[in-house]
């Protein structure tokens, strides 16, 4: 009788690579290899003349300097306006520094479109309000602001993007040991010295990575220039993407021009990671503090109430009223009357929520589609993380890469390789059908979940599951018994980082949807082209309370406060 | 002459008193060491000399000079008190060179440039750093960070120097080297010191005198011998060095050690009556061993329960009643073993007030 079993070649590790395996490959490589080969590949020959002729036309050309113009500017901005706030938070004496913390986090929250519409209602040449506002009583000829030009998209984006480059340097600075400050001051230095001389450039790594990271994300943007470019005739690369295809329907020569596009910003995103990269690995300097005394405030003296005014009425003025702009206007019976009791009404939500068919099927779809995709995003995201982090197997390294690459492919470029990918070439349409975006999505969040799972999966000891195996556990019931329960939280914390965000997405929605798969992104930015702005409003103020809800449901459940843990 | 005085010093944090009622002066080129277990004020002392924190009564002066003082509304911030400071985590600035760490306090105060090279060359030369003076400092140990905090302190050849804990960070090898190093800086500069440790040795090694602290209170300021032989209360001889406590209960004119019935010998039953209990305390290198019998009025007995072999010594444990006593033999010296019963001679015998 033979007691030890044979080691079987083809097992459950091998079933959990090769699902691994299948499901990166089908869901991300396959789209932005189609997208490549599309851009490249011309009547079977590889056809690089074409490519920069298409970059070379005029329209293109055009978007690629937007694209350029409004990233450079919204990245200086925000760093800027981030460092500024963080240092202002993290190093003086500010009064109630945690209540502004958590309020430039806010903007994290908030869909930038939606600010867009805000603003636009606000600043827009002839109708904005307060334009308006200053032409009808001080009698000016012409709006004080345009929000439809270069400087209304990258103000706006500044607002909602700073966080990034905040987030990154508060933490940086809240980490770093205050001897390193303390020791400058002993040997003579003033704070103002010490600001520029020891801090800023300790904290130099971060602030560039954070500012890369808005790069990154504004080049990408799709929503902010879509709301208030396309008005101007000022689009940048994800919009003209948009456009082209949306208007020819899917013709050969729109579809090459969006893969040449999509290409270009492929490159240009690998380029920012790689220079993030490498910034973080060279710079990274370990400013990590062993004892805690609290850092030395700068003490403001005059300038303390003026910059705490200045928080305050920063905060109100990008913030709250944008926010009270979208919630009135959803309340008013046609666009245009003065905000009067008489006018205002909740009519208009009533109507969205129970009446009107394309509001509400927007709705249901947004949450079906946010639910599905977070579940299925969830589970593949802790088995291939399983895969990356705990198995030995060559060739995870591809996984990883594969895993991680929808960090750096925008959206309108899934979007646009999942329509090459599954509009009938191989055999499956799903061209048409919520199918198609919930495959997207997918692609989109997957990088979320991997990076949420891999984080779980890290903290389980390898002796953990070891310890299940010897006291006689089999590879399933130390997986099912000690791992899933240790890693639940990873799992849970993939589930909202995929659920909350796809409620308010709009970049591949817009790209996908049938007239009967809108999401609640492509309904509020389509109602509100169609000039039907009260509804659109109303729409976006739902989306609002959800979306603030579920986040705060999330941050009071994790015991975190808006983010980062402050202390 | 007395350099750095502290008058009637208290800080308060909230309802927490930090150091309560502080009065203490340090000799020009003294090495003075303030000792005591976490929070007992002795980091928040000298980060009111640095002026970090700022006092809540009472007065700091270094020389003539007034540098603290809240009754008189007066603070000298720490960048104008020319000081030398050393930090436990290093804190030199990983974005500067070596020689740029050390440069920095020359360069704020402006001087000029030749003289900037040749005091920052003094104190890399004095700390061995001369041939690493354009790396980064991220790239050096532990130990070379240290020297890098060093120099740098002694960049401005400062009048005092401010350590704290400057070599926990670092492991007990390296530790013993740079206390040594610590001391010759010492001697070749002239500056004084205020050490704060946690570790008894290292404050016993490098000072003149020592400050025993506990819960803002100052203990005992004597010098390492004296803190070390006469400690003048039951915290002191607990926290400097090893030390046994039995109880004693008082019994008319004899006295027993908990839970024992074999009576104290007379020369153990302290000269003064205290109270009706009290502790005896020992240290485990100042017990003999002697016959079970030799009781001739001099000796404890005890059970031996357990004996461990430590290299050049063995550790003995000896129950005596209800209590514990630590015995410390070379290995040399025969010893009883585990179960025997023995005979102890305490060599000297402190007496406290009260038991455990």
């Amino acid at each position: 009788m033979n007691a030890i079993t044979q080691k079987r070649s083809f097992g459950a590790a091998q079933i959990i690579l090769f699902l691994s395996v299948a499901i990166l490959v089908v869901v991300v490589a396959v789209p932005v290899l189609l997208i490549f080969f599309n851009a490249f590949w011309v009547g079977g020959k590889f056809n690089l003349r074409d490519v920069l002729k298409i970059i070379g036309e005029p329209d293109t050309y055009q978007a690629l300097v937007n694209s350029l113009i409004i990233a450079t500017g919204t990245t200086l901005g925000s760093t800027v306006i981030g460092t500024f706030f963080a240092w202002l938070v993290t190093r003086t004496d500010l009064p109630y520094k945690r209540f502004m913390k958590s309020m430039f986090l806010v903007p994290f929250m908030l869909p930038s479109f939606i600010g867009a519409l805000a603003w636009k209602m606000l600043l827009s040449p002839r109708a904005g309000f307060i334009n308006r506002f200053f032409m009808v009583n001080f009698g000016l000829s012409a709006p004080v602001f345009n929000i439809y030009s270069y400087a209304g998209i990258i103000l706006v984006e500044i607002m909602y993007l700073f966080p990034f480059v905040f987030i990154q340097v508060c933490g940086a600075l809240e980490r770093m040991d205050p001897t390193l400050e303390e020791s400058a001051r002993i040997s003579g230095a003033g704070l103002f010295t010490i600001t520029r001389k020891i801090t800023i450039p300790l904290v130099m790594p971060s602030i560039l990575s954070g500012a890369l990271l808005i790069m990154l994300y504004s080049m990408a943007h799709f929503g902010t220039v879509a709301v208030l470019g396309i008005e101007n005739g000022i689009f940048n690369i994800p919009t003209l993407i948009y456009q082209r295809i949306h208007q020819s329907a899917g013709s050969f020569a729109s579809i090459r021009t969006g893969t040449v596009l999509a290409t270009v910003l492929v490159v240009t995103a690998a380029f920012i990671i790689w220079l993030q990269g490498k910034i973080l690995s060279k710079g990274h300097y370990q400013i990590i503090a062993g004892k805690s005394f609290r850092p030395m405030e700068l003490k403001l003296r005059t300038l303390r109430v003026p910059l705490f005014i200045f928080c305050l009425a920063y905060i109100g003025f990008t913030i709250v009223l944008p926010t009270v702009v979208i919630f009135l206007v959803g309340g008013l019976k046609t666009y245009g009357l003065p905000f009067t009791w008489e006018n205002l009404s909740l009519d208009n939500y009533k109507f969205i929520l129970f009446d009107y068919k394309v509001t509400k099927d927007a709705i249901w779809n947004s949450v079906t589609l946010g639910l599905s995709a977070a579940l299925v995003t969830m589970f593949a995201g802790v088995m291939i993380s399983y895969v990356i982090v705990k198995m030995k197997v060559r060739g995870k390294g591809i996984l990883e890469f594969l895993g991680m690459l929808p960090f750096s492919v925008p959206g309108s470029v899934i979007a646009l390789g999942v329509i090459l990918a599954w509009s009938g070439k191989f055999g499956i349409n799903l061209y048409n059908t919520v199918w198609i975006i919930l495959v997207a999505y997918i692609a989109r969040y997957m990088a979320f979940s991997l990076r949420a799972n891999s984080a779980a999966l890290e903290q389980v000891h390898d002796s953990l599951v070891e310890a299940a195996r010897a006291c006689g556990a089999t590879m399933w019931q130390a997986l099912k018994d000690i791992v899933l329960p240790l890693v639940r939280p990873g799992m849970l914390a993939a589930f909202f980082l995929i659920f909350l965000p796809s409620l308010r997405e709009l970049t591949v929605s817009i790209m996908l949807y049938a007239p009967t798969t809108r999401t609640i992104g492509v309904a509020i930015y389509t109602l509100n082209e169609d000039g039907e702005t009260v509804v659109s409003a109303a729409l976006a103020g739902i989306a609002l309370i959800l979306i603030v809800t579920g986040q705060s449901l999330v941050n009071y459940f994790t015991g975190k406060t808006g983010g980062a843990g402050g202390k | 002459m007395s350099y750095v005085r502290f008058v009637n010093v208290t800080k308060r944090f909230g309802s927490v008193t930090a150091v309560d009622g502080l009065n203490l002066e340090i000799s020009k080129g003294e090495c003075f060491s303030m000792l005591g277990p976490s929070g007992c004020g002795k980091t928040t002392t000298l980060r009111m000399v640095a002026g970090f924190e700022d006092l809540s009564e009472g007065e700091i002066y270094v020389g003539d000079r007034l540098i603290s003082s809240p009754e008189k509304n007066y603070y000298l911030p720490p960048e104008k008190r020319d000081f030398g400071m050393v930090f436990q985590a290093f804190a030199v600035w990983p974005h500067l060179s070596v020689y740029e760490n050390v440069a920095f306090p020359l360069r704020i105060r402006k001087l000029p440039a030749a003289e900037i090279e040749k005091r920052a060359a003094d104190a890399l030369r004095s700390t061995n750093l001369s041939n690493v003076a354009q790396e980064s400092p991220a790239a050096l140990s532990g130990g070379g960070k240290q020297r890098v905090a060093l120099a740098r302190a002694l960049a401005i050849n400062p009048d005092v120097m401010l350590l704290d804990e400057p070599l926990s960070s670092l492991d007990p090898h390296l530790r013993e080297e740079m206390r040594f190093e610590i001391k010759d800086l010492q001697r070749q500069y002239g500056f004084s010191i205020i050490y704060v440790t946690h570790d008894q040795a290292e404050a016993m090694a490098l000072s003149d005198r020592i400050l025993v602290m506990k819960l803002g209170v100052v203990q005992q300021i004597d010098t390492p011998f004296n803190v070390y032989n006469n400690p003048i209360n039951k915290f002191v001889f607990s926290f400097i060095g090893l030390s046994n406590f039995l109880n004693v209960l008082r019994s008319g004119d004899k006295a027993f050690p908990q839970g024992c019935d074999v009576p104290l010998p007379p020369n153990l039953i302290p000269p003064d009556t205290l109270a009706e209990t009290f502790s005896l305390a020992s240290r485990p290198s100042e017990i003999d061993f002697c016959a079970e019998s030799d009781n001739n009025g001099r000796s404890l007995r005890g059970i031996v329960r357990r004996k461990a072999f430590l290299g050049e010594i063995i550790d003995y444990q000896i129950k005596i009643g209800e209590g514990e006593v630590r015995v410390q033999k070379s290995r040399r010296t025969p010893g009883p073993e585990i179960g025997e019963t023995c005979g102890l001679i305490l060599r000297r015998p402190f007496w406290y007030a009260g038991t455990e």
